[in-house]
């Protein structure tokens, strides 16, 4: 946090009087996003995996209503491939902040035999069906989603307040102008607004807030010993989902995550950076995208990313 | 806080801004130099350009790609939609608004213009200022951007003439002015070969200027605050009434200009009712001085009676409260504004009912013409209206603080945004009325 007397005079790195770090300003953005929600919608949510954006998102929100409580519950839909380090911190916040946990279960769907196992193994497209059902289930009106607009060239054109039809589908045709800082988020009965309030964040931006903040991520963002193998040009661990097939080797390597999502298609990165800092300096050397480094799922087809998301994914 | 120990990765500015022009001005090129100089794309992006330009059968990776995201533009060639592009350099971060030239143009421009601080129109150096240099200078005028950049482009196609550029420099500075664009910086370049984009160019010994890099850095990104109107619209109350915080009462908002001081003596608007700032939160921690545009939470020495919607003001310096607005609109959405519509009008935090009362008038960008009554707006249509809300609102000039002089109209059946407003004139120094015919040849 910075302080008054550092920025009346310009803070630390700033050139100017009363010119915003852009932490600040990024900061300041989102909050106003997270109140514009509170103060329009009926029953709001915030979608959290455990992956460092919805943490930060929590924490924004946590310091948007401070000293009262925010006035959101947690949304986690769960693969049933989790990190088990990510589940361990997602029910530790849970409690900490005394806040509303719903699941959207994939295993649920797959047990009951909605949705099939996909011969890859990956269940990230699976998401969509229990997430949409259970916005519709719990009428929830507005669904805060962690998605940058640096991530991924489909995202680069989303709004920061995305209308839904009741099919949960996105139609960038149909999206509305957003100009000033005016969010319009009038819906029909049964449609919702997606709101990203890190729209404008990069990666480097959201370590850079974490570091700052002393923020607490699960420990697998940083570098640790892993077994793991290689598979389209990315280090898996294996697990419940499956693992290593004829000619994969599993070997031991220091690698770290730089996003969390459903094993089966989250790859870890080599990586020596055990410290916040260690990790922003590789990030900011980094020639890879953190989707292009550790997402295959994006890897499908130029499009792979547009298509889901109009089909209602995050 | 935790320091980071390097320049690059340490706490800088941010600048939001936009850019103007059309892929035959080498805009595309432009964004595309500026995002591969300053080092932001990636290996896996640029591979998945040369993919996707290989495929079509291009020789080297277009740049241009970089900026087109969704599959109905790939498919149709066409960038249909504003892209946000994110770059930062040891110096400062950049938010680019990157508005495509062809369909929608005015409503993208508007739409990328209304949250820049500065504006980069483009020009071929061969063909000079024309219509379409005359429209983008004149959004840029409308909507207030306080800085303007005029980036005569392809000079190596006109020999690196100083003569030149410095005719385009000097029409177009005029014309800007004229409209009340308070700051225009000319810079010669050649986007393709790279002169004065980020490196300064060795085929101009004659420019002593900055390149467009180095003005996007050095910028100011901050006003003078003391002549600013304090606004603050309220967002939301926060009321914890848990044990630790029984009587805590916080009226939550961003800053949307000025200063506020614990122990100011401030209004609270509509209503009018007076009280003093007695404490301001930022974000949790109690600060004493707190300015646009932070997000805060004012805490009020009496009880009364405050709401999302409301405006806190300085007593001393408040604006009008009126129920009848006058404002130069932009019209952003496919059906028709027309006189007599019902709508609903969002301003600042507060959305109110409102009804069309008349459109005096629709502005042609090109030549600045008026034509006065023409009944309705169409998409992307510039005009004046006359709105009457059904409550009583706080508004300032669009001039003296755009986001408590700007509102959006919205329809109260779809909920589509119908349209962008900014109260009061439209430009800083108005043109004479000019009635001209109706005239219909502009094709966006």
């Amino acid at each position: 946090m910075t302080t008054v007397a550092e920025t009346a005079t310009g803070g630390e790195g700033t050139d100017a009087p009363y010119a915003l770090s852009h932490l600040d300003a990024l900061e300041s953005e989102a909050v106003h996003i997270f109140r514009e929600v509170a103060g329009e919608f009926e029953n709001p949510v915030i979608l959290f995996s455990g992956g460092k954006d919805s943490i930060l998102m929590l924490h924004l929100a946590l310091k948007a209503f401070a000293p009262a409580s925010i006035p959101f519950s947690l949304l986690h839909v769960d693969t049933g491939h989790n990190f088990p380090e990510v589940l361990e911190y997602r029910d530790r916040v849970v409690a900490e902040h005394g806040l509303r946990l719903h699941v959207a279960s994939v295993q649920d769907y797959i047990d009951r035999g909605v949705l099939k196992e996909r011969p890859d193994g990956t269940r990230n497209p699976l998401q969509t069906l229990p997430l949409t059902e259970k916005i519709q289930g719990e009428r929830f009106d507005a669904v805060f989603g962690g998605g940058r607009r640096d991530e991924e060239k489909a995202r680069a054109k989303e709004r920061v307040f995305s209308l839904r039809d009741e099919f949960s589908q996105w139609d960038p045709r149909r999206q509305r102008p957003e100009l000033w800082n005016l969010y319009n988020g009038r819906h029909a009965p049964g449609e919702h607004v997606r709101v990203f309030p890190l729209s404008n964040w990069t990666e480097l931006d959201v370590w850079q807030y974490i570091a700052r903040e002393g923020i607490e991520l699960p420990e697998i963002y940083f570098a640790h010993e892993r077994e793991v193998f290689r598979r389209a040009g990315m280090w898996l661990t294996a697990g419940e989902w499956g693992g290593a097939k004829d000619g994969e080797t599993v070997e031991k390597r220091l690698v770290r995550y730089r996003t969390v999502g459903d094993m089966s298609c989250t790859g870890a990165v080599d990586s020596e950076a055990t410290t916040l800092d260690a990790v922003i300096a590789e990030i900011a050397a980094s020639r890879l995208t953190e989707r292009g480094a550790t997402r295959a799922d994006d890897k499908l087809s130029e499009a792979a990313m547009e298509d889901r998301k109009r089909e209602g994914y995050f | 806080m935790s320091i980071t120990t390097t320049e690059t990765l340490s706490e800088t500015t941010l600048l939001r801004f936009a850019t103007a022009g059309s892929v035959d001005d080498g805009k595309s090129t432009l964004v595309g130099r500026l995002l591969h100089d300053s080092k932001s794309v990636l290996t896996d992006q640029l591979e998945a350009v040369e993919r996707a330009s290989a495929s079509r059968g291009q020789d080297g990776p277009d740049l241009a790609l970089l900026t087109d995201g969704l599959r109905a533009e790939r498919e149709q060639g066409i960038t249909i939609d504003v892209a946000y592009r994110y770059f930062a350099t040891p110096r400062r971060r950049f938010i680019l608004a990157d508005t495509p030239g062809h369909v929608q143009y005015t409503r993208n421009m508007v739409t990328g213009a209304s949250t820049a601080e500065l504006t980069v129109i483009l020009v071929d150096a061969r063909n000079g200022v024309v219509e379409q240099t005359r429209r983008h200078a004149a959004i840029a005028a409308l909507l207030r951007v306080p800085h303007v950049v005029l980036a005569v482009n392809k000079m190596d196609l006109v020999g690196y003439e100083e003569s030149v550029f410095a005719t385009i420099a000097e029409e177009f500075t005029a014309y800007a002015t004229e409209l009340g664009v308070p700051e225009v910086t000319a810079v010669p370049i050649s986007a393709l070969a790279g002169d004065n984009v980020v490196e300064p160019s060795a085929n101009m010994d004659w420019y002593g200027g900055p390149t467009v890099l180095e003005h996007l850095e050095t910028v100011p990104v901050s006003h003078d605050l003391a002549h600013c109107h304090a606004r603050l619209p309220v967002q939301f109350v926060i009321r914890p009434q848990t044990t630790e915080h029984p009587d805590y009462r916080g009226y939550a908002g961003q800053i949307a200009a000025g200063t506020f001081r614990v122990g100011d003596s401030v209004a609270v608007l509509p209503s009018g009712r007076t009280t003093r700032i007695s404490g301001i939160d930022l974000l949790g921690d109690p600060v004493d001085v707190a300015w646009t545009t932070q997000s805060v939470t004012v805490l009020l020495e009496d009880d009364i009676d405050v709401s999302r919607g409301d405006l806190i003001v300085p007593a001393k310096d408040a604006p009008a409260v009126t129920q009848d607005v006058e404002a130069t609109v932009c019209h952003v959405a496919d059906q028709p504004l027309v006189v007599g519509h019902r709508v609903l009008l969002k301003h600042g935090t507060r959305t109110v009912k409102a009804i069309v009362k008349d459109i005096p008038s629709r502005l042609t960008l090109d030549d600045l013409s008026l034509h006065p009554h023409p009944g309705q707006l169409a998409a992307n249509d510039i005009g004046r209206v006359k709105i009457r809300t059904a409550e009583p609102l706080p508004v300032d000039s669009y001039a003296d603080s755009r986001r408590t002089g700007s509102f959006i109209l919205i329809d109260p059946n779809d909920g589509t945004t119908l349209t962008a407003g900014m109260v009061g004139e439209s430009f800083a120094s108005p043109e004479p009325v000019n009635d001209e015919p109706e005239d219909d040849g502009w094709d966006f």
